[in-house]
């Protein structure tokens, strides 16, 4: 084994199906020994928010955003199919059936596997979102430190 | 065939199989043998990958009853 590779997957989208294809690339490239990091933009932010409420203080704006958004990785919808949360609810369904790892838990492993979570903090300024409402143990970071890891990243990825 | 440890990933999805693999073979030496164990059909192209990548030994492969079994010595 020579020096080690590196993966980089920018995940955008708040979407259930999406941020587990993501999840699941991480874990298999952290399980190909790869330094993974994941950078979470805009609506992927949700994924990464605590369940249930989380006190902060926020203007109205900001509060009326984080009601509007999904709080936490449980609670995203699905990109096709959704149906006003039927969707997440049958597909969870048929993932226990074939014990497919839920989000939730892909993320559990993922930070298990010393997985970079990072939070790019200018579109957590944009949502509204404080540091207290997202998960212990992620980094916030921007553009460039996004850039640094990717320009010599084996596997990039936007999801 | 030497096995010096099992791994047992029967029943487990993508991408539980590699992950455990990976952290199984982190438990042994350098030349011991690891015997997986799983039920995932996406598993045969997924362990020769990983193990030829990742600098390890597909020593040999079985499929019985639904169950694929293989010895990856660690490199």
């Amino acid at each position: 084994m020579s020096e080690t590779k590196k993966t980089n997957i920018i995940l955008f989208s708040g979407d259930y199906d999406k941020a587990m294809a993501a999840y699941i690339i991480a874990n298999g490239a952290a399980a190909y020994d790869h330094e993974v990091t994941i950078f979470h933009t805009f609506w992927g932010l949700n994924a990464l928010r605590k369940d249930g409420k989380v006190e902060a203080q926020k203007g109205f704006l900001e509060k009326m955003f984080g009601k509007m958004m999904p709080k936490g990785a449980d609670n995203l919808g699905l990109s096709k199919m959704n149906m006003a949360g039927m969707g997440p609810k049958m597909i969870k369904k048929v993932m226990k059936k074939h014990n497919a790892q839920t989000v939730p838990e892909l993320i559990e492993m993922a930070q298990m596997q010393d997985i970079n979570l990072v939070a790019c903090q200018m579109t957590m300024d944009l949502l509204g979102f404080q540091k207290e409402e997202l998960l212990d143990d992620i980094t916030y970071a921007g553009v460039a430190a996004y850039l640094a890891d990717a320009e010599d990243g084996n596997v990039n990825l936007f999801i | 065939m030497n096995v010096d440890k099992q791994l047992d990933a029967k029943g487990l999805a993508c991408p539980m199989p590699i992950v455990k693999t990976k952290k199984a073979i982190g438990e042994i030496e350098s030349g011991q043998v690891l015997e997986v164990a799983t039920t995932d059909a996406g598993a045969k192209q997924d362990l020769t990958a990983w193990t030829s990548s990742t600098g390890h030994t597909l020593l040999d492969d079985k499929e019985e009853n639904g169950v694929f079994t293989f010895w990856i010595q660690k490199g």
